[in-house]
This record gives structure tokens, C-alpha cells and sequence, in this order.
């Protein structure tokens, strides 16, 4: 048996095929531009739940397939997914102790910097002429930690701890 | 266990094994960040990572269908539990559209043969029936600001990139990538698009750009000068080779006149019902253009080229 029992592998995919259904999710048409990266969320919450069975390159796994399913470049999403991973794994015994305010500064911070990688990176005119509706998501996805925390870690703990 | 090798290769690809035994996750991290970026460059570069992208399609293409699932069927549960009286009336309504554009038909057919007749007079050649396939949309939205939508048939269908997408209405876009089971279309209203148009009235061609707003073009290359007027119709012109001529793309709505630049700003309205639409048509242009009168004549033709 693993020494982490509390992890397992179908809530963990449930729970990426989930969040990639949610990032596609045809939402209606104002409330579109606020929609949070949800992939990128769910990684790191594995992260820093199971850090020894999530790791960089099941972040580069999930974000190449993040790219083909949402069409971008591929290695784009691989890439910010693999950076994630590693800050979260260089603080994951800090960020663990930190209270849920504190967890959501360093969300804030991620997802602001796979904003910016996507923003370099993708030389493409759309994004230009986005303008500040570009960063919505960054702020969303931070206001959405906090559900995506309490929710992952009940479906985590569900029926484990006896 | 007999799930065992399953398992094993399960682990291998998706979850790392205990990272206490690997290699340093600053090491992991620079595998990751080169490959990441030799695959960015390498898409650049060549088109050989379109199998990849293909193969990896066949995974996440599910994941796009049952997130189109649930609203697909509500909109079937609601058609299915409309009461027999709207259905008759919307009947009636269909029978009698179609018989508005039956006999339109009747026209067309005769105005066709027309054409053709007098471009033969002309000399020219007239490229006319294109091949469509129905496509459906998926309801999914895969970058917020980009205006992107999916399809549910690919290169099995034989469909291929830069294909031309209309509706019942007007020109909708094109293919931007065709994967196996599934397409994505760029619409004409994205920021990355332009279309070649001509305005059916004086027959003045331009391009017109996508704006980023779904019910909005923009013409930026029209002098304030120009013969436009609001309400004139933009049809394809077919320069550029991926639309075919002729169809409705938008309407003009607004002209404001810029006299201290060289351009006005235009701005139009498709035609095409870009976020209502469900059912798609991609188009194949017929290579061959129809042939325009006898075999005889054709093979004067032929005997004129050689000469």
C-alpha cells in the first residue's frame, strides 16, 4: 500500500476531467471573460495535497492536453502547468500551514504569472485588443480558491478517515 | 492483481512514482520546461506535430462532448416537451417558407442557366455548386477571448483546414484545424480574421476584420470618400481563394468619417446568426469549374489552348 492512502487515482482524474469540462463549459456570453483556469486550480490543489504522487511532470501531462483541448500552442499550458508545480512543491510545507487568506495571495501570484507567460508567448492579436478583460480570470480563479480547496479536499478525505 | 500492468503504465505516464527516489525537482523541472518549450518551437517551425495534436484529440475530444452533453439535451428535452399547438403553428410556418423559397428556386434555376449562358458569351469561366456537409456545433467555448467554436466532424468527414463555414444565413467562418473527430471553425467576428468582401451594390471590394464582438465587423481600409452607404450588403468577393463568391457576409451599419485620417470607420453586422446558429455547413469549392457549354465547344477550347 502507498504511505499516503489518502490519495486516489479516480478522484484525482475525476477531478482534472472535471475542472477541464468546467474550463470549456459554454458559459453565457457576460459572464465568459471571468471564467477561471480550472485546470490550473485543481493542479495545484493536488499538489499540495499529494506531493509525492503529483508531481511536475503529471502537471506538463495534464497542461499538454489542456492545450489541445482548448486549441492553443502546444507546450503552452505544459509549460505554465510544470512551473506551477514546481513553486508549489519548493513551498507546498509552508503553504500548508498557511491560513486560507495567505494560500489565496500565493494562488494570486500563479495565476498572474501564467497570465503573463500565455500573454508573452502567444503572439496573437486577440489578446492585444482583449484589453483589461484579459486578466479577469487571475482574479476570479483567486476568489474561487477558497471553493476549490474546501470541495477538493472533502472529495479527497471522503470515506478515508475512519 | 490483474489490473497490474494497466496500473504500472498508468503510474508511469500520469502519476509520478515516489518523487523521494527520482531525480531532483529542479532537474524534473528543466526536463519539463525544455520539452515544453521544443515542442512551442517545433510547432512554429514544422507542421509535424499535427499527429501528435490528432492523437491527443482522440482523448480530449470526449471531454468536449459530454461537456456539450448536458445542454444538447436539455434543448432536446424542451423541443420534446413543446406542446402540439406551437409545433403546428411553427408547421405551418416552416410549410409555408418553404414554399416562399421553392419557388424562389424556380427562379434561381432559370437565372442560373442564364448566367452561365451569358458568361459563355463572355468567355468566362463560372465556378458554381459547391459541396457542403452539415456540421454541428458543440457547446463549448474554448478561450473566452478569442472567438473560436467546435464542430463535430473532422478529417474523417475529409474535412480540412481553411475550408469555408456558412449557415443558412451567410458566411460564418472557416476551419482554422481539423482534427479527426472534431474541427475547430474560427468565426469571421475574431480578431485574428479577415475576410475579402465586395459590397453587393457598386460592387467595391475590401476586407473586413473581425472585431472581437460577436455582432460586429469592422472595414478599416475604405477612404472617407468611398461609395458605402448604411444598409448596403457585403457578399465574399472570393479573392484569397478560401471563400466562395457571392455569399451574404454582413450589413453595414455605421459610418463614421474620419477627416483627419486616410480611412473612415466602418462598421457592419453579420449576416450569419453567429451565436444562435447550431447546425453548420462547411464547403467544398468544385476544383472544376462547370463546364460551360457542348463538348464541342470545349474542345475548341482545348485545341485553342495547344495552340
Amino acid at each position: 500500500m502507498p504511505k499516503n492512502n489518502t490519495f486516489g487515482y479516480g478522484r484525482y482524474l475525476l477531478s482534472i476531467i472535471f475542472a477541464m469540462s468546467l474550463n470549456i463549459a459554454a458559459w453565457p456570453q457576460p459572464m465568459a471573460p471571468f471564467n477561471p483556469n480550472w485546470i490550473l486550480l485543481v493542479v495545484i490543489y493536488w499538489v499540495l495535497a499529494a506531493p509525492e504522487r503529483v508531481g511536475i511532470f503529471s502537471a506538463w501531462t495534464i497542461g499538454l492536453l489542456t492545450d489541445v483541448l482548448t486549441g492553443r500552442m502546444l507546450g503552452l499550458n505544459a509549460l505554465i502547468n510544470s512551473l506551477v508545480a514546481f513553486l508549489c512543491l519548493r513551498l507546498h510545507k509552508r503553504l500548508r500551514q498557511y491560513p486560507i487568506l495567505q494560500q489565496g495571495l500565493f494562488i494570486f501570484f500563479c495565476l498572474l504569472v501564467s497570465q503573463f507567460l500565455i500573454f508573452w508567448i502567444t503572439d496573437s492579436q486577440t489578446i492585444a485588443r482583449a484589453s483589461y478583460t484579459f486578466w479577469l480570470p487571475v482574479l476570479t480563479g483567486t476568489l474561487f480558491w477558497p471553493l476549490v480547496f474546501f470541495s477538493l479536499r472533502a472529495i479527497r478525505l471522503y470515506r478515508r478517515i475512519r | 492483481m490483474d489490473y497490474l500492468p494497466i496500473r504500472f503504465i498508468f503510474e508511469v505516464i500520469v502519476i509520478n512514482p515516489l518523487f523521494a527516489t527520482g531525480p531532483s525537482i529542479n532537474t524534473r523541472l528543466l526536463v519539463a520546461v525544455v520539452a515544453s518549450i521544443a515542442l512551442l518551437v517545433a510547432e512554429r517551425k514544422s507542421s509535424q506535430l499535427d499527429k501528435l495534436r490528432s492523437v491527443l484529440s482522440m482523448i480530449t475530444y470526449p471531454i468536449q462532448s459530454i461537456t456539450d452533453w448536458p445542454l444538447h439535451h436539455s434543448k432536446e428535452t424542451v423541443e420534446s416537451i413543446k406542446s402540439l399547438y406551437s409545433l403546428k403553428e411553427e408547421n405551418e410556418q416552416l410549410r409555408q417558407e418553404q414554399l416562399i423559397y421553392k419557388s424562389q428556386l424556380l427562379k434561381y434555376e432559370a437565372l442560373e442557366q442564364e448566367n452561365i449562358r451569358l458568361r459563355a458569351l463572355l468567355e468566362k469561366s463560372f465556378k458554381l455548386g459547391e459541396q457542403v456537409l452539415v456540421a454541428e456545433l458543440l457547446s463549448v467555448n474554448l478561450a473566452p477571448f478569442e472567438h473560436v467554436v467546435v464542430v463535430d466532424k473532422g478529417t474523417r468527414f475529409g474535412v480540412h483546414a481553411q475550408q469555408a463555414v456558412l449557415d443558412a444565413y451567410g458566411v460564418v467562418g472557416q476551419v482554422y484545424r481539423a482534427l479527426p473527430l472534431s474541427s475547430e471553425i474560427m468565426l469571421i467576428t475574431d480578431p485574428g480574421h479577415a475576410i475579402p468582401v465586395q459590397i453587393n451594390r457598386n460592387g467595391l471590394r475590401t476586407i473586413a476584420v473581425g472585431s472581437g464582438r460577436i455582432n460586429r465587423l469592422i472595414l478599416p481600409y475604405l477612404a472617407n470618400n468611398a461609395d458605402i452607404k448604411e444598409g448596403d450588403l457585403l457578399i465574399s468577393s472570393g479573392l484569397g481563394g478560401i471563400f466562395p463568391q457571392g455569399y451574404p457576409v454582413a450589413v453595414v451599419e455605421k459610418i463614421i468619417p474620419q477627416p483627419n485620417k486616410p480611412f473612415a470607420e466602418i462598421y457592419a453586422t453579420p449576416k450569419a446568426q453567429l451565436n444562435r446558429s447550431r447546425e453548420l455547413l462547411i464547403v467544398w469549392k468544385s476544383e472544376a469549374p462547370i463546364p460551360l457549354e457542348t463538348q464541342e465547344t470545349e474542345q475548341a477550347d482545348e485545341n485553342h489552348a495547344e495552340e
